[in-house]
């Protein structure tokens, strides 16, 4: 390689703090790191002595992207943020662009948007468990996983068309109601959950191999959470108790009946056990609002945002007029700036909007819990041997779509 | 938020803002640069606003202070969540770092100085975090035209092959 090509990051460091110590450099295409970051890391033996997390490998311009785009087209982009979970950040940005239309979705929308909520947050944390044990070494518990996140892929592909990037929410609602015989296969999934999810406990709770390799590794206090703005599963398993679901309710979280999950110690194993544990709250979630959702429209009756029926569109002038103006100009969200914060599946995932009126975003900015966590990684890689910085790295389960934006 | 919540934030922080609002039922506090430090220990110390979720700006060309930093912070205790704003001028795009009051406000005070080119004084480490080393330019800037293309790398010459 020519030697002028210069390095894109400067690490905090360039020599140890003591004598014999090691500095290797670790990514940011690793193959035992899911997801694109680099660390470099200061060793002393094989233990970690300092590490300098750098992200944004990722990084394109998303928030400068959605400054061009009308307010409707930004909810594809948003799927790519945490793309394992892509429906909690379309419903946390239809929220936030709603608050400023001064808009109340519908029940049934509420409804659909919590299930649907739930059921990506399952998804996600068979991601990140599976790619966790896979890591290190449990190939079956990862098969397993991974197959019952593709009954769910192929299931939410028969309702959005897409297995991953979804583009189901829309501002004032949802892109279309349930096909039929959808609930139905969802309780078939739900069972097939419990028998999948069962095997991975009877594999991998008590076992010695996997309890030596994540018991008191990677040990977070709440105090020191809570400082470096951790959030989600991985401030709860350092004991508290924070749950948005249940500290500030959204969407119909303030009906449902459900437990916040938490861990003893903050470790890599309580982290696992969170995980595990608030699916299982996802699922009996997702069971009680199955009874609750009741017929009735999906999206609101509000032409300012909301795209008149298309047999409309095609026999009357005005609803012509307002889908034209609709997706060319983009829906006028009065001005404002708000910051809507959602549970998801890594933590809390703000989005804070700034309208000035126009048919396109001023300003939209995504509190990503991704690029926050890696800001605290360091203090869960320090200390710990070198070994343990894989399994550390995929129990905070870093996404880059949403770290790097 | 609970009324006598924010009777408590609008005494607590009263002498030191110049403007108290409430937007979507979000507490907004705007004060001078020169004040935020102050303002900020306050909220954390006697209000136990201890969990900093973000700090990002916004760009207004063509006013006087052009740029709105914002900062967002959520109570674990309390569970409410609050705004703080701050302008800055484009000549001096300079304000107090929260580094030492909260450790999550080091790596997202470095996106916002990539982006917006905004200086946190008393922040150890700037160095890009999203962008990388060598880029010209801050891009969320309203001025940086979304496809400026930088010298990403340099271009091999037959000479310089592997």
């Amino acid at each position: 390689m020519s030697a002028q090509l210069p390095s894109p990051v400067r690490p905090a460091f360039e020599s140890g703090s003591r004598e014999g110590a090691l500095i290797v450099n670790i990514g940011p295409s690793h193959p035992a790191t899911h997801g694109t970051v680099q660390i470099i890391a200061e060793l002393d033996g094989e233990k970690v002595v300092r590490a300098d997390v750098h992200c944004g490998y990722l990084h394109r311009g998303f928030e400068k992207e959605c400054e061009c785009h009308t307010w409707h087209n930004v909810i594809p982009y948003v799927d790519r943020l945490n793309y394992s979970s892509p429906l909690l950040n379309e419903f946390a940005y239809c929220e936030a662009v709603e608050t400023l239309l001064g808009i109340e979705i519908t029940p049934r929308c509420r409804y659909l948007r919590t299930l649907l909520a739930e059921y990506s947050r399952i998804a996600d944390h068979l991601t990140c468990v599976a790619a966790l044990l896979m890591e290190m070494g449990a190939m079956t518990a990862f098969l397993y996983l991974v197959t019952l996140r593709d009954f769910i892929y192929e299931h939410t592909a028969a309702l959005t068309g897409a297995r991953v990037t979804h583009t189901y929410g829309r501002i004032g609602g949802l892109a279309r109601d349930l096909p039929d015989g959808w609930l139905e296969r969802l309780e078939e999934i739900l069972d097939e959950y419990e028998v999948y999810v069962g095997r991975i406990h009877g594999l991998m709770d008590r076992n010695r191999i996997f309890i030596d390799r994540t018991r008191d590794v990677g040990v977070l206090s709440p105090e020191e959470a809570i400082h470096w703005g951790f959030t989600g599963p991985v401030l709860r398993s350092t004991g508290l108790a924070r749950d948005l679901r249940k500290d500030t309710p959204y969407l119909a979280y303030g009906e449902l009946d459900f437990e916040v999950p938490v861990g003893i110690k903050g470790d890599n194993y309580d982290r696992y056990y969170v995980r595990m544990r608030e699916m299982d709250e996802s699922v009996h979630m997702i069971r009680q609002l199955m009874e609750r959702l009741a017929p009735g429209p999906v999206n609101v009756d509000d032409r300012r945002c909301v795209l008149p029926e298309k047999p409309l569109v095609y026999s009357e002038i005005e609803s012509l007029i307002n889908h034209f103006k609709l997706i060319t100009e983009g829906p006028r969200v009065p001005a404002g700036e708000v910051y809507v914060a959602h549970e998801a599946a890594n933590g809390e995932l703000g989005f804070y909007v700034v309208s000035t009126g126009e048919g396109t975003p001023y300003r939209v900015h995504v509190r990503g819990p991704s690029f926050v966590h890696m800001g605290g990684l360091h203090r869960m890689l320090e200390g710990y041997q070198l070994a343990d910085l894989v399994p550390t790295f995929g129990s905070v389960n870093m996404v880059g779509g949403e770290c790097d934006r | 938020m609970a009324p006598e919540l924010l009777q408590r934030v609008r005494d607590a922080v009263a002498p030191l803002v110049e403007r108290f609002d409430l937007s979507h039922g979000m507490p907004v506090l705007t004060v001078a640069p020169g004040r935020l430090l102050e303002t900020v220990r306050r909220l954390k110390e006697d209000l136990r606003f201890d969990l900093f979720l973000d700090v990002t700006a916004v760009d207004w060309p063509g006013e006087e202070q052009r740029f709105e930093v914002v900062y967002h912070f959520y109570s674990t205790q309390h569970r409410v969540r609050l705004r703080v704003k701050t302008r800055v001028a484009e000549g001096e795009p300079l304000v107090d770092s929260l580094v030492p009051l909260y450790g999550s406000a080091g790596y997202t005070e470095r996106e916002c100085h990539d982006m917006f080119g905004i200086g946190f004084r008393g922040n150890p480490d700037l160095r890009p975090v999203l962008l990388y080393e060598g880029f010209v330019g801050h891009p969320l800037r309203k001025d940086y035209p979304k496809d400026r293309e930088q010298p990403l790398v340099p271009t091999r010459t037959r000479e310089g092959q592997l």
